[in-house]
This record gives structure tokens, C-alpha cells and sequence, in this order.
């Protein structure tokens, strides 16, 4: 069963003349992870307004929750928790306060839905008497998420919850989310973070208002058409373009301490060819070996493609 | 003998009883490609700021491009580029304005301006967009428009805070083939950034943790120190024992 559903969305801004979102469809299915991965400008945020009935479509359908976006907004906005990309509690009303003042906006008590906060919580509990604008990004972002879930929501929407958060307080919160999947809720998440979306059990990866792919992480990276190596040597920067030069390797792109390349043809004699042109070109210590591909890696494909 | 442009002595800045950054000593040298993470709240914006010229410290030395921290903030100021974190150049003006606009601040003659935005405007592929509102630009060029007006002087050292957060992979892969240019024209990079994956393009990376710069090596020889197969797991293995989570 879906329980968000999108059918050829469309928003465009400016009159017509930018393309926000370019007839999307997916659906999520009930208590799925599902993961929104771009780029800043890729449609995520007007894909989430669209579905927390914050912003009208220009074409197509959605249906969150069995409700139409547009003509059930009010039966959605009781149902469904978001947070915005952008930190949108009360500054000047403390920690307390805040949940508070939610769990009364949606007639019910921080008492009664307690338990599904109670392990987020706690970790901001000791500055209940702060003001949210006081708070540092990490404990900002939790709070935000109880306020987002006080009145136990069905459907859960993130709107890159993790951006410029350090990878130690990136790593908690995806396993907080975890927890509130098996609570039965639906999460629908954006990052920019390629390495988040194999936290995702479904992601659809996004580009320029346009779906690129809608798969498993593993699906996703399965696909990659081609074989991929990572290949090392002394001189890192000048090996990029040297590779880049030669015939025979079809991508070449930086990647940590590796360069990933794919060749033209596939061979032993072009991998001894690949060695021999860069022994001409003194490079020392080349390392080449295959390796599976990343979604990053499957995303630069998609993208070039 | 290599040309070092920045080099702290026990630099400190203290807000009343809380020290955001704590006695860190380091140098960096001409055409590094320098890293500087940490967590939130580790003191890394209060550390840039000082080197910047934006900030006075508590205590410790510093000298940046050769200038005192103290006494020559305004000399310093004059030969760094500083790109934030937030976009900031003018939406509302097109990119030759916005080009022309910060050349004047720098002080660039007439003469010069024209020849530095032709020049840029050529580098970047933008001829055809040249006289279009910054703010109708693509976020990718945003960023690398960015970069290029933060070295249109010529600067020593460019500070860039988290240049490529929200970026997509290919165009932060783009802005790290501008960030390797710089660098070959001798211009220092100091760089912060959350992608693992850059800290393995920089030539060394400092970690900072509450406060104190708790590691500084290439990253391979970090990897080696810890034990890590990636910058990722050498990231986490410092920054976990963290106190601090003040941003």
C-alpha cells in the first residue's frame, strides 16, 4: 500500500520560466524509508511544500495519506510532521515551550505522545529552559524533529535534516530515524549526501526538477553499466588529467584518495597499455583495482548520460 | 625552504569563560591546499575569523601573508579572498557588476578590472550568460562565480568556508579542478568542508576538537596514525569524543 503518491507533478516559478519540478512521479509505500537525494536546485524542497500542502502544483496529482494535496489540505496538514530545510521553531520561546506549543496546535499534549519522543528528547532534555535560538545546529535539528512528531504523524517529512551537520551527529540522527520507522511511520527524506542514500530503503535520485532513477541503494548501484576501477598514483592532481587524455578510459573523475576510472573497451592488454603510458609519464606506485560502484558514482553516470 | 603565510602561536579566543579556540599553533605554506575540520561548535568560525582579520584574539601570535594579527588586520584583509559559507555576492546585479563591484573594493585600477573580468568571464564559459542577474544562475555557478570574484585579487590565501555544502557531485568536482588552479598559481587554499571525500584533496588537513587542533598531518599519514582505511573513520575516531556540540 502507498501512502504518498505522486502523479506528473509540476511547478514552475518566475512565469513558466524556471522549471522547479518537471511531471514527477513515485510513490512511497507505508512505514518505507524513502530517501529524495540531489543537489541544491534538484526540486526537493517544492516537491516537500507541494506534499505538506504548503505550495500549490501547476500539474499532476498527489495524494498523501489517501488525502488529495490540494483539495484535502486540511484533512493532510493534521496527519503529516515537517521539517523544513530551514529552522522554522520559535527563537524566543525556550525548548519547553516549543513542544509545547505544537503539541497544543494539533489538540493534544507532549504527555500523551511522549513515548515516541522520549529517546530524542532526552538528549536535549538538559536545556529545556533555553531558547530555541540559542541552541547549537544539533540540538536545534532534534528539536525540530519532536516538534514534528508530537502529534504522532503517519506520514514524516525531512527536508535535509542533515545539511552542514558534522558526519558524528549525521550518523545518530539516521539511526534515530530507523527507530521511527519501526514505529510504523512514513519518512520521506531529502539530502544532498550521496553516502546517506544507502540508509534509504527505496531512493529516487534527483536532477534539474527531473527523476533520474527510483530504486533500492542496491538496485541503484547493480545497474552501473559499465566496470569501474579505482586507480592511485604519485602526483594525484596531474594524474587526473593524463588519464583524461587517454584514448582508452571513457570517465575519469576524482574521488578521495582515488581517481575512478572506466576504459572504452574492456581488456587486459588495455589496462597493461593504461600502465605502460603512465610509466612514460613517471608516474610511480599506480595502483589499479576494480571496485563496485557508489551511488555517487551511479549519480555523475546518470547525470552525464 | 618552503614560504609559510599563516602561522599561529598558541592563538585564543576566549567569550567570557567559554574558550572557543584554545592555544592552537600551526603554519601553513604558500600554495598548500589546507584543510581545516572539525565538528560543529569545535571553534573552527572563531578560528577563521581571527586569521581573516575579523576577529581580535584573547591571546597567542599570528601573522597572516606576513601582516600581524593585531596591528595590520586592515593589511591582512587586503591580501586574502574569504568565500562564506552563505552565497554572497549580489543577486540582483549580473555577474560582470557583481565582478566589476568587487574588483572596485579591492581596489583593482580600471584598466585592470576590465582585463581580470574579461579573463574570468572567458575561464568560467560564461559569455553568454555575462549580462544575466546572478540570481537566475544555476546554484553550481553560483559557487564557482563565487570562488573566482574571492581570487580576483590575486590574493595569498583564500578562505573558503564549506564552499561546496548542498553542491552536486559533478560540479563539486568542477569547483576542486578551480580550487587545484589556485593552487598551482601559488595562492593558499584553506578550505573547511563535511565531505570526507575533499579532506583526501587537500595536502594536509588540521581536525579540530573542542577547541584544540587534536590532529594535523597529510591524509595519509593520518589514515596511517589511526588505523583508518578512509578520512571518514579518522573524522569519526576524533570528533566522537567531542564535548562540545555548540555550533
Amino acid at each position: 500500500m502507498s501512502d504518498v503518491i505522486l502523479n506528473n507533478i509540476r511547478k514552475t516559478y518566475n512565469k513558466d520560466k524556471l522549471v522547479a519540478v518537471d511531471n514527477v512521479s513515485f510513490s512511497v509505500n507505508k512505514a518505507e524509508l524513502f530517501g529524495l537525494i540531489g543537489a541544491d536546485g534538484a526540486g526537493k524542497t517544492s516537491i516537500f511544500r507541494i506534499l505538506t500542502t504548503l505550495l500549490l502544483p501547476d500539474g499532476g496529482s498527489a495524494i498523501v495519506n489517501g488525502c488529495d494535496v490540494v483539495k484535502d489540505y486540511k484533512k493532510i496538514r493534521k496527519e503529516v510532521g515537517y521539517m523544513p530545510g530551514k529552522f522554522s521553531l520559535y527563537q524566543d520561546l525556550t525548548v519547553e515551550e516549543n513542544l509545547h506549543f505544537f503539541a497544543t496546535l494539533f489538540n493534544t499534549t507532549v504527555e500523551t505522545n511522549y513515548d515516541l519522543i522520549k529517546d530524542i528528547y532526552i538528549q536535549i532534555e538538559p536545556f529545556k529552559k533555553r531558547r530555541a535560538g540559542k541552541l547549537s545546529g544539533g540540538m536545534k535539528q532534534k528539536l525540530a524533529l519532536c516538534c514534528a512528531l508530537i502529534h504522532r504523524p503517519s506520514v514524516l517529512f525531512l527536508d535535509e535534516p542533515t545539511t552542514g551537520v558534522d558526519t558524528v551527529s549525521r550518523k545518530e540522527f539516521w539511526e534515530m530515524l530507523k527507530r521511527l520507522k519501526q514505529e510504523g511511520i512514513t519518512i520521506l527524506v531529502s539530502t544532498p549526501y550521496m553516502d546517506e542514500a544507502t540508509l534509504c530503503e527505496r531512493i529516487a535520485l534527483m536532477q534539474g526538477g527531473k527523476i533520474l532513477s527510483v530504486e533500492t541503494p542496491e538496485n541503484i548501484t547493480r545497474a552501473y553499466p559499465e566496470k569501474l576501477y579505482a586507480i592511485k598514483a604519485t602526483q594525484m592532481s596531474h594524474l587526473i588529467n593524463d588519464l583524461r587524455d587517454n584514448e582508452n578510459i571513457s570517465s575519469c573523475y576524482a574521488f578521495g584518495e582515488h581517481h575512478h576510472i572506466t576504459f572504452r573497451v574492456e581488456s587486459e592488454d588495455v589496462k597493461t597499455a593504461l600502465f605502460n603510458y603512465l610509466h612514460s609519464k613517471h608516474y610511480e606506485n599506480i595502483e589499479l583495482k576494480p571496485i563496485k560502484p557508489s551511488i555517487e558514482d551511479c549519480f555523475i553516470k546518470l547525470m552525464n548520460n | 625552504m618552503k614560504d609559510t603565510v599563516i602561522s599561529t602561536d598558541k592563538l585564543t579566543k576566549r567569550f567570557g569563560d567559554f574558550i572557543a579556540t584554545n592555544e592552537i599553533s600551526f603554519d601553513v605554506y604558500a600554495g598548500e591546499i589546507f584543510g581545516f575540520l572539525g565538528a560543529n561548535g569545535a571553534g573552527k568560525t572563531t578560528a577563521m575569523r581571527m586569521l581573516c582579520g575579523l576577529s581580535t584574539p584573547s591571546s597567542g601570535k599570528a601573522t597572516i601573508a606576513g601582516f600581524d594579527i593585531y596591528k595590520q588586520a586592515e593589511e591582512i584583509k587586503k591580501n586574502i579572498g574569504y568565500m562564506s559559507q552563505k552565497f554572497s555576492l549580489y543577486e540582483d546585479l549580473t555577474i560582470v557588476e557583481n565582478i566589476q563591484f568587487f574588483a572596485g573594493i579591492y581596489g583593482l585600477p580600471d584598466k585592470k578590472i576590465k582585463e581580470k573580468t574579461d579573463l574570468m568571464i572567458e575561464q568560467l564559459g560564461l559569455k553568454n550568460e555575462a549580462k544575466k542577474l546572478v540570481g537566475s544562475l544555476p546554484p553550481g555557478w553560483k559557487q564557482k562565480l563565487s570562488f573566482s570574484v574571492a581570487v580576483l585579487h590575486d590574493p595569498k590565501i583564500v578562505f573558503l568556508d564549506e564552499p561546496t555544502g548542498g553542491v552536486d557531485p559533478v560540479t563539486r568536482r568542477q569547483f576542486w579542478d578551480l580550487i587545484y588552479a589556485a593552487s598551482s598559481r601559488n595562492i593558499t587554499i584553506f578550505v573547511t568542508t563535511h565531505y570526507m571525500d575533499e579532506a583526501e584533496y587537500c595536502n594536509r588537513i588540521s581536525m579540530m576538537v573542542d577547541g584544540v587542533i587534536k590532529a594535523l598531518d597529510t591524509p595519509a599519514n593520518l589514515k596511517q596514525q589511526f588505523a583508518a582505511t578512509s578520512m571518514d573513520e579518522v573524522f569519526f575516531e576524533l570528533a566522537r569524543g567531542a564535548k562540545r556540540k555548540a555550533d
